[in-house]
């Protein structure tokens, strides 16, 4: 009985402290938002309000299917060269036959997506390669395949069909597609995390991929699992990049793996494995994206942004150690207090 | 045990296949360094101009741009390479996959080896490559630059698209006729460092000094630095900063197609008026949707053309480079060379909604 009520309420504890983790951002949103309001209060009008979440929506996609990654101990690299191949594919798929439609065309983007996180999953699961080798690699193999497939042309939004780039600025019912897609992308995933023994297992395997094994979890398939899962959202990413910007060229998402990384660990994802949520992720997404529309409206220097960002970092990285430090104290000590 | 091995071996597979990805990236081709090895002595050109000397067959040039993917210099590349074929010369592209100075030195070592007779250089960086062309023409070879400029002492020409000045003015003349010479505006830029950019920049703001413009203000000179997503943001930030904004001009191909992009799903589609330089091809749309009335642009393949013929004619000896020489460049008719060994191509060309349908590219 005792040790029931003990593991619930060191559970509690756990859980409490990284929800204040996730509630910690939402409290930074809410200062960023609230100050560059006060000054502009054009800031969160009904538009404002539109492109703060327009804006953060692909790289939410992204934050969410690299932290499912991350949670494992692994990294995904390839993620933004995944989606300029994506965007400039299905874009030039798209052009050539306007009567091809929309939903196949997200149907074709996942798939790439999915055909290069199979790649990635093969390698650093079944290859026993690190994760940030591979992922490099492959970073520079997909980029070069976009390249060649490109071959210095354009896609023109006047290329596309009208209902894809209505997908990019549309609404449904005053909401716009895109951060609705990524909400509930989010929620699916995150239920499926807290909820399901073998989304559990992603975080088992990220606090101790041999204690993993050893308890029968079946480490590789799921590591496979988690980067199939992260190519597709990238592809799915790939898509709606296309929807939203209409022009595209070869290098598309160029170096948005890193603004990803940053976002996870930003939102509380360790990158040691084993701890955060996809909400915590796509928090930290909203996060950097909205520094980057209020530092703009605030009229800052643009040379400040990428030096708070990475301030921002530094202070996550600083925080999650305590808070990690912190909550194995108070382990410790119930485990000692009630004895065993 | 018996993983390491193998892990090895996955190792070295990776290996194999990151190299094959930057070699496809590369674009240089083998064929042409080992062609380098041909003795021909058309490096040693005289150094006074012979302006009725022929342009020599088999010339062989070469075109670096700020980066292979970008759609505007492949455009130029292509319409330099097509001229080649006219006089008789071997032209070719090669350049990096990302616009940064330090990846265009490594090409221009190659093509010294490869003993080109020319090379045409879109300069990421005005004396970042200046070195390596130094040492390239110290071999005799003709250096050319178009697009973005190198500092004046490491090339012998540079092919101006449109005067800066003539642009810079033109394109406030241009905004200024669609507000009526009233109210706020702003610059959507590319980098905050890109040579011509801010050459252009400071003309516009000279221009804006005139009092014909006493009612038009520039409150902001905003970067996207040439990325959808910041400039996105950076033009979002605009709006919302100025209430009262009227006009934006985005001198920069990606800027102007992005800030298009944004305000065509906006609530700010018809308030704002955008201009600048785009092509006729990315801006379709936004020209037909009604978000852009008119933008600018000198034509790339008329640029290429002039560039490979001059290139052409510096290397056959019929100018050194020196102001007031004259030469001929195929259908585009004669070419003097300006002060510091500029060549101008001519005015910026006007798109819009009648005449935008005859352009493709």
């Amino acid at each position: 009985m005792s040790a029931v009520t003990a593991g619930r309420s060191s559970r509690g504890v756990v859980d409490l402290v990284f929800r204040a983790r996730e509630l910690s951002i939402v409290a930074a949103l809410a200062v960023l938002v609230a100050v560059t309001a006060g000054v502009n209060g054009n800031f969160l009008s009904g538009q404002g309000m539109k492109d703060i979440f327009l804006n953060a929506s692909i790289l939410v996609l992204l934050a969410v299917g690299q932290s499912v990654v991350v949670i494992t101990r692994n990294i995904d690299l390839s993620a933004g060269s995944v989606v300029g191949l994506v965007a400039f594919t299905t874009g030039d798929f798209l052009a050539a036959d306007h009567g091809r439609g929309v939903v196949f065309a997200v149907v074709l983007g996942v798939a790439i997506g999915a055909l290069c996180g199979l790649v990635n999953g093969l390698l650093v699961s079944f290859g026993r390669v690190p994760a940030l080798v591979v992922t490099l690699g492959t970073l520079y193999v997909i980029q070069g395949l976009d390249h060649l497939i490109a071959h210095g042309r354009q896609i023109n939004a006047v290329d596309l069909p009208p209902a894809l780039l209505a997908l990019g600025n549309g609404t449904v019912l005053g909401v716009p597609y895109l951060p609705v897609i990524a909400v509930v992308v989010m929620l699916a995933v995150g239920y499926y995390l807290r909820s399901y023994a073998s989304g559990r297992d992603f975080y088992a395997i990220g606090s101790s991929p041999e204690a993993a094994g050893l308890a029968g979890i079946p480490v590789r398939r799921r590591v496979m699992g988690a980067y199939l899962f992260s190519g597709a959202l990238a592809g799915l990413a790939g898509v709606l990049w296309l929807s939203r910007f209409g022009t595209v060229v070869a290098d598309a998402a160029n170096g948005w793996e890193l603004q990803v990384v940053s976002a996870v660990v930003v939102g509380g994802v360790a990158i040691t494995g084993g701890v955060g949520t996809v909400y915590g992720a796509a928090l930290g997404a909203l996060l950097l994206t909205t520094i980057t529309s209020a530092l703009v409206v605030l009229k800052v220097n643009p040379f400040w942004q990428q030096a708070i960002t990475g301030a921002l970092l530094l202070l996550a990285i600083s925080v999650d150690r305590l808070l990690a430090l912190r909550v194995a104290r108070v382990l410790r000590r119930r485990n000692a207090r009630h004895g065993s | 045990m018996f993983i390491f091995p193998r892990r090895l071996a996955s190792t070295a597979a990776l290996v194999g296949l990151v190299s094959l990805g930057l070699t496809a990236c590369g674009g240089t081709t083998k064929d042409s360094a080992q062609q380098g090895a041909d003795p021909k002595a058309s490096a040693a050109a005289p150094a006074s101009a012979d302006p009725n000397a022929p342009i020599k067959e088999g010339l062989k040039i070469a075109f670096l741009p700020k980066q292979i993917n970008n759609p505007y210099e492949t455009i130029v590349d292509k319409a330099g390479i097509e001229a080649a074929k006219e006089y008789k010369g071997e032209a070719k592209e090669v350049g990096p996959s990302d616009a940064s100075a330090s990846s265009q030195v490594s090409y221009i070592n190659t093509l010294i080896q490869q003993r080109q007779d020319a090379i045409l250089i879109a300069a990421n960086d005005a004396n970042a490559v200046c070195g390596p062309l130094k040492q390239a023409m110290s071999k005799g070879i003709k250096i050319v630059a178009y697009d973005s400029d190198a500092a004046k002492d490491c090339r012998n020409l540079f092919i101006n698209q449109a005067d800066s000045e003539e642009i810079g003015r033109s394109q406030v003349k241009m905004l200024a006729d669609m507000i009526d010479s009233k109210g706020e505006i702003a610059i959507l830029s590319a980098t905050a460092n890109a040579t011509n950019q801010n050459a252009w920049i400071d003309f516009m703001k000279d221009e804006l000094t005139k009092p014909e413009y006493k009612d038009m203000k520039l409150v902001k000179v905003a970067y996207g630095d040439d990325d959808d997503q910041k400039s996105f943001q950076e033009t979002q930030g605009l709006l919302q900063a100025y209430p009262d904004l009227k006009g934006i001009i985005s001198p920069t191909t990606v800027g102007i197609s992005a800030a298009a992009r944004y305000i065509s799903g906006s609530k700010y589609k018809g308030k704002i008026t955008l201009t600048g330089l785009g092509t006729p091809n990315q801006m379709r749309e936004f020209v037909k949707d009604g978000t852009v009335q008119q933008f600018a642009l000198w034509n790339p393949k008329d640029l290429g053309y002039l560039a490979s013929y001059s290139a052409a004619a510096l290397a056959s000896g019929q100018i050194t480079g020196a102001e007031g020489e004259k030469f001929t460049a195929g259908k585009l008719g004669e070419y003097t060379i300006g002060k510091d060994g500029e060549v101008i191509l001519g005015a910026p060309f006007v798109f819009k909604a009648d005449n935008i349908d005859e352009f493709d590219f």
